[in-house]
């Protein structure tokens, strides 16, 4: 990567703008991450392992309950108490992570990979072309998000994975939206002009010059994009289009803790706080990177 | 301006056009025929002969193009076909759905409007830093907090907790307040960020210094200088904040069991009705659109600054 951003470094040499950390080693970095993005990382990292292996964390079930165990209280053995199966909520949450986490990758990946795509070409080619597609860009971004993903869903039928694509197809315009005015500001650098005039091809060009140097900002949006899946994702869930009721989905976990919300309002409660934990920390990343943009 | 607006206009025709043929592929023509889903069905005992004329009667046995013109046609003159599983013409079901959705959607963005102002205003007059810090990562909260468990949580506080709303048989503004509140909360967000970011912008310009040097005071500052600078701008994603709130109706109708669009949406994705679907999502987008160029057009009228090409630049 470093070898390929020789454009990008030679402007910094060109206009300082305080960005001195960047050249001290990772650990002065380290001991300078502001607490607040530091703790976002911990927190991403966790929820990582909760999805990667659920059972270091838990030693109940994320599925199956404890006869005779319902609806108790938040205690010692129960940390966030147990739902109306005597199911340990906080086991939920844990093995829960990997469908909220699986979902959300993939929604990000549809969308930056689609997006960027779409929004590379778009920017590069220019002339007809780019109108076509940023038409199209425009009419996605016309229809509420919600709406537009309630359709594909209809196409493509309820579960996890089509829950996640059709989060991820709202977000490709975004993402084109984005890489592509991020291409066009690239492309307008001399470097750029310099890689044509010296006999380079469209593609090459596009792979060693434009698209490094465009990348970060939409890195960002990716970290943004990972938070806003994750509460669509729950927003779909609890509507009743994802995983069917045994999976601990977190948007179902609230739609489940709602039936019980007089009795035992921390099983609505508990899984929200994790939804809006997870999503601040994706948000205070993404500001972090786009700190680090150009 | 002749030129720009027709361009504008002519813009947002295109952008429409996109969408209606989208949502015609998308919805109609790729799920597959969704009368042949509901009259095959071996319970409803129809012949191949009767299955074949409420075809004809739906106009879905015509080739594909002509079926798209049709649709056109009836979309320009407001009919918008009939809701397969109830039977009944969308646009009645929309005429019966669309006011309730429309009065929460736009009490809760006034709501939104009203408490994005506060906080702007107390993040900025605040006198602990600690306590303007806090005001100012608060709309970083909003926008991270799910509606539907917002709504859930709200219920569970003011009506189960405190029991100040009451959730059974409320009055008519009773029932609306939670709903109102639900809805506003993530719709301030991003205009409270805005806000607050054009507020730092304004006060950094000249005429505030000249302002202050003057002997103004903060308050009368923000009120008399910085206000109507910073709030303009604010305006201009107010359109983008349309399909949000749109979203968040639909979110918090489903929540508090209201009837309305959103209730209507629920159903129809349940039922794969896609001709309520299609009818919803282009009407949304005509909306989000109209919205987009009033706001376009208006705007170098509020701002006369935009509208000169000689003005002062910043």
């Amino acid at each position: 990567m470093s070898s390929r951003e020789t454009g990008g470094t030679n402007l910094d040499v060109l206009e300082p703008r305080g960005r001195q950390v960047l050249r001290f080693g990772w650990a002065t970095r380290l001991r300078h991450l502001p607490p607040g993005l530091a703790a976002s990382w911990c927190l991403v990292l966790v929820v990582m392992l909760w999805a990667a292996a659920p059972d270091l964390f838990t030693g109940y079930s994320g599925t199956e309950g404890v006869p005779g165990e319902q609806l108790r209280a938040p205690s010692e053995e129960h940390i966030l108490g147990t739902d109306g199966l005597g199911r340990d909520l906080y086991a939920r949450i844990v093995y829960g992570a990997r469908y909220s986490l699986t979902g959300a990758f993939v929604a990000v990946a549809v969308g930056f990979v689609f997006g960027t795509l779409l929004g590379l070409v778009a920017g590069a080619r220019g002339g007809w072309l780019d109108a076509a597609i940023m038409r199209l860009v425009d009419s996605m971004l016309a229809v509420p998000s919600l709406l537009l993903s309630l359709s594909i869903i209809v196409l493509l039928g309820f579960g996890t994975i089509n829950v996640a694509i059709a989060v991820g197809a709202v977000a490709i315009a975004r993402f084109a939206r984005l890489a592509r005015s991020e291409v066009v500001r690239v492309r307008r650098s001399d470097y750029v002009e310099a890689a044509f005039g010296s006999g380079g091809t469209f593609w090459a060009v596009l792979r060693r010059h434009v698209l490094p140097n465009s990348l970060t900002s939409v890195i960002a949006l990716a970290a943004l994009q990972f938070g806003s899946a994750i509460l669509a994702i729950s927003t779909l869930g609890f509507l009743g289009y994802g995983a069917p009721p045994p999976t601990p989905e977190w948007g179902l976990l609230i739609a489940e803790g709602r039936n019980y919300l007089s009795r035992a309002w921390w099983l609505t409660a508990a899984p929200g706080v994790v939804v809006v934990l997870v999503v601040l920390a994706a948000d205070r990343i993404s500001k972090s990177i786009q700190r680090t943009a150009p | 301006m002749t030129r720009y607006l027709l361009g504008r206009i002519g813009q947002a025709v295109v952008v429409l056009a996109v969408t209606f043929t989208a949502a015609f592929l998308l919805l109609q023509v790729l799920p597959g025929d969704a009368i042949m889903i509901k009259f095959m069905s071996p319970e409803m005992g129809l012949s191949a002969d009767q299955i074949a004329e409420i075809r004809a009667s739906y106009g879905v046995d015509r080739p594909l193009w002509e079926q798209y013109f049709r649709t056109v046609g009836n979309f320009l003159v407001g009919n918008f076909g009939y809701s397969i599983q109830a039977g009944v013409p969308v646009s009645h079901q929309l005429a019966v759905n669309l006011p309730p959705t429309l009065l929460l959607a736009s009490l809760g963005f006034l709501a939104a409007i009203v408490l994005t102002v506060i906080l702007a205003t107390l993040s900025n007059l605040a006198g602990m830093k600690w306590l303007r810090a806090a005001l100012q990562s608060l709309p970083s909260l909003f926008i991270s907090v799910p509606v539907f468990w917002l709504g859930i949580m709200l219920i569970q506080i003011f009506s189960f907790q405190l029991g100040l709303v009451s959730v059974i048989s409320p009055g008519p503004v009773e029932r609306l307040i939670l709903p109102v509140a639900t809805l506003a909360i993530p719709i301030s967000a991003p205009l409270s960020q805005i806000l607050m970011r054009n507020i730092d912008e304004v006060l950094t310009q000249p005429f505030v210094a000249v302002a202050r040097a003057k002997g103004a005071s903060h308050i009368w500052v923000l009120a008399r200088h910085v206000a109507r600078n910073a709030l303009l701008p604010t305006l201009t994603i107010a359109g983008v904040l349309f399909g949000e709130l749109l979203a968040g109706a639909v979110v918090t109708e489903a929540v508090y069991g209201l009837n309305g669009l959103g209730g209507l949406t629920y159903q129809a994705v349940g039922n794969h009705d896609t001709a309520v679907l299609q009818a919803i999502v282009v009407i949304s987008a005509l909306a989000f659109v109209t919205i987009n160029l009033i706001v376009d057009l208006l705007y170098p009228v509020l701002d006369p600054r935009l509208g000169s090409k000689l003005g002062a630049t910043t």
